[in-house]
């Protein structure tokens, strides 16, 4: 594969061709050729740029992403010597620039730094032409034509890249040990089953930019040895799925999978399996018990999935972000990826940013940003002015961390300390208004509810948990439920198969560390201080402030709310469910909770 | 609940079909029954029976992956499934509201079918719009912001 410079991409669109189209290309690779730039500049087809109607034929030039158009021609000449050799761009051909952020994904904060969101929303990745032009696959030319498996493997090592599921283990040490496995065939999967609740980073870089994947796990696969790959995304992504399905049909076009790609005799190929709605198919052996086509069912480890993997072969396994990490080391160098983060937590991480923040959405840091710097600088602080009580990191299996936690730095082995774990992700912020023991609850209801019932602890712990968070909150807590609660914890973390039950009682310790108060109030006051938990809440009409508008009769589902026009109204008692409607719906603050 | 028809040699046909297209080995056995899900609603003990001649496993193996994945179903459902996302973003964001008026207006708990085979409630996980939280999908449209009192208004777009 030739190294270009520049790359220009000519709009196909019909319109454009029926404006002249092919004219224009045929004109373009002639004065390239005029002023011996083709081997520097290449010229590709592409479907639509921007509006044919308007702005056709069109052409796009990377990697500075000048976009030249209702071109003619006797344009092409003037553009080509200003453009590629005095390079500068020519205004008067160009068009106005547009935003083409994507919405989920704001305009990237002062500490950001973004490597694995960077294209997003600004190439088509239902356009492998757009992926090449941003340098796209030049890391697997460097790798097919320069590099031997353990060269690619002792960069990766170099690197210190961890596996950004969660877990943190050094992706390059995975490599070595499926290379060094001597049974055969070997497989690499993708680990797309994003199930944790509030995390979506990997969905957006699937659905924005599925080469860089493709491309990833291809290096990986030359480093392992493997010519078979999957793909297993969650069956809740049906965008992710379609897209990441055209960039494999391109990638086979363009000779960048299947047989001997690139002409260097490695061969490889990729097949996306879509799960079927179980969380626990995140898990490394129950995702290939799901591929194999039986229950998504963790089994012990080891053997490990390098020696014993998919139908019982070594296989590798890593998570999409991991993977687009892959040819952006490669291409950029490790200078350039080790300046990034702490000691042992190299590049950057995605996060998504949920719950009661400002700045909801996407964003990508280096590691050692602190929560705070997460929180109130890139997130924008918490809605409404409200104080903030906790972050919950890493889904439904981390924990939740207090104020004073806010000033530590993010990387794997602190939030692990700090009682959390770094998951996939998910950061969740929860201001004064939650409950902790409520939230405790919540994620318990979650994990018994997920856990696929192979071994006990898991299966009757969690649910065990879940029934004495349920008394507390339903106001029937007792003396001894806290004990309980952390003897059954510590029993279900150390005695469970997978990663879902020894991480389950997160939740539940992290809160009883950090917000035992609440747990005590409910207990022994029978009181919830975040006024959440329905059975020891009650609303009532105050007199003062209630004017009689009627809105709040009105909006009562289950009509407790009685009341003359002009007076103040009451709440039945007995029939209200606490639902919490009428306090939403008042504009006079006359609805009390107490 | 009234009983469900099921046409057999229409259903027969209709997992032939469907193993013809994505293939009878182990590992298409997940597929395969997402397929039969989609195009008949649920896998019925007639299609179970099919597919354990096709696939040469026995019908107890097919049940038992069936009931393990959230998206394949084994009863049938109404007309029109509604998922709710359980997920915790939209559980802090008012999602706890919402699922109560929700079921109060439906009438029915989570995995249950309306008498007149219109609506089954479900609850989903995660769908990954977080951002838009809370977030309810019925049968492929998404709702994303949904206050309580939207509820009634939604749900009377639908036959």
């Amino acid at each position: 594969m030739a190294y270009y410079r520049s790359t220009v991409l000519v709009s196909m669109d019909p319109v454009c061709i029926e404006k002249g189209a092919l004219e224009i290309k045929e004109q373009l690779i002639k004065e390239l050729a005029l002023l011996k730039l083709s081997d520097e500049v290449q010229v590709l087809d592409s479907p639509r740029l921007g509006d044919p109607e308007t702005e056709g034929p069109d052409i796009l030039v990377y990697p500075e992403g000048s976009h030249y158009i209702q071109l003619s021609p006797a344009t092409v000449g003037p553009i080509v010597l200003e453009h590629f050799v005095k390079g500068r761009e020519l205004q008067q051909y160009k068009a106005q620039m547009r935003d083409v952020l994507d919405e989920e994904l704001g305009e990237p904060k002062d500490k950001e730094i973004r490597i694995i969101l960077e294209n997003i929303g600004k190439i088509d990745p239902r356009n492998i032409e757009d992926y090449i032009a941003v340098d796209g696959y030049q890391a697997l030319a460097k790798v097919l034509g320069e590099m031997s498996p353990e060269e690619v493997i002792q960069t990766i090592l170099d690197s210190k890249l961890r596996g950004r599921g969660g877990a943190g283990f050094p992706t390059g040490l995975k490599w070595k040990f499926a290379r060094q496995a001597p049974d055969t065939p070997k497989y690499m999967i993708c680990n797309a089953d994003e199930g944790d609740p509030g995390a979506f980073m990997n969905r957006k870089v699937l659905e924005g930019d599925p080469h860089s994947v493709l491309e990833g796990m291809t290096i990986g696969a030359y480093a392992v040895g493997a010519n078979q790959g999957y793909v297993y995304c969650r069956a809740e992504y049906p965008i992710a799925v379609s897209t990441l399905n055209t960039a494999i049909k391109q990638a086979r076009e363009y000779g960048l999978l299947g047989k001997d790609i690139l002409g260097s005799g490695f061969d490889f190929d990729i097949e996306v399996r879509m799960g079927a709605g179980a969380f626990v198919c995140g898990e490394e052996t129950a995702l290939m018990a799901s591929i194999e086509g039986s229950r998504g069912e963790p089994r012990a480890r080891p053997p490990f999935p390098a020696s014993k993997g998919l139908w019982g072969k070594p296989t590798n396994i890593n998570n999409v972000e991991t993977y687009a990490n892959v040819p952006k080391i490669i291409h950029r160098g490790l200078e350039w990826y080790t300046s990034m983060g702490t000691e042992k937590s190299k590049g950057t991480k995605t996060f998504a940013l949920a719950g009661d923040v400002v700045h909801t959405g996407l964003i990508e840091v280096p590691f050692g940003l602190t929560l705070r710097e997460i929180i109130y600088d890139i997130g924008g602080g918490i809605k409404g002015g409200k104080a903030f009580k906790a972050v919950q990191t890493g889904g439904p299996m981390g924990g939740c961390l207090p104020v004073s936690d806010l000033d530590l730095p993010v990387d794997y082995e602190t939030l692990g300390a700090a009682g959390s774990i770094m998951g996939s992700g998910g950061m969740i912020v929860m201001d004064e208004g939650t409950c902790m023991v409520d939230i405790a609850r919540f994620f318990m209801e979650f994990t018994q509810d997920e856990s696929c019932g192979k071994c006990v602890p898991c299966r009757v712990g969690t649910r065990r948990l879940l029934e004495i968070l349920e008394k507390i909150c339903a106001g029937n807590g007792e003396e001894g439920d806290i004990e309980e609660l952390e003897e059954l914890s510590n029993q279900i973390r150390k005695n469970s198969l997978c990663g879902l039950g020894q991480g389950a009682p997160n939740p539940v310790l992290s809160t009883l560390n950090h917000f035992m108060d609440e747990y005590k109030a409910h207990i022994y006051e029978k009181r919830c201080p975040a006024k959440v938990c329905r059975a020891l809440i009650k609303y009532e009409i105050l007199d003062g402030p209630c004017t009689g508008c009627t809105v709040c009769a009105r909006n009562c589902p289950v009509g407790a709310i009685s009341g003359e026009r002009k007076q103040t109204h009451v709440i039945d008692q007995d029939i209200c469910i606490k639902c919490g409607i009428c306090h939403q719906v008042c504009q006079f603050d006359a609805i009390n909770v107490s | 609940m009234p009983p469900v028809i099921i046409n057999k040699e229409e259903t027969i046909l209709g997992v032939r079909r469907i193993v013809e297209r994505i293939g009878a080995t182990r590992a298409d056995l997940i597929p395969v029954l997402q397929a039969i899900t989609n195009e008949f609603g649920f896998i019925s003990q007639p299609a179970m029976e099919e597919l354990s001649t096709l696939m040469n496993l026995p019908t107890q193996e097919i049940h038992s992956v069936a009931t393990f994945y959230r998206m394949l179903s084994t009863q049938p459902r109404g007309r029109h499934v509604i998922q709710f996302c359980e997920s915790a973003p939209c559980h802090v964001v008012g999602g706890r509201e919402v699922f109560a008026t929700l079921k109060q207006a439906l009438a029915l708990e989570p995995g249950q079918t309306s008498p007149d085979n219109k609506w089954t409630l479900l609850t989903t996980s995660c769908l990954g719009v977080c951002g838009m939280g809370p977030v309810i999908l019925i049968d492929t449209d998404m709702y994303g912001n949904v206050t309580p009192e939207q509820i009634k208004e939604i749900l009377s777009r639908y036959e």
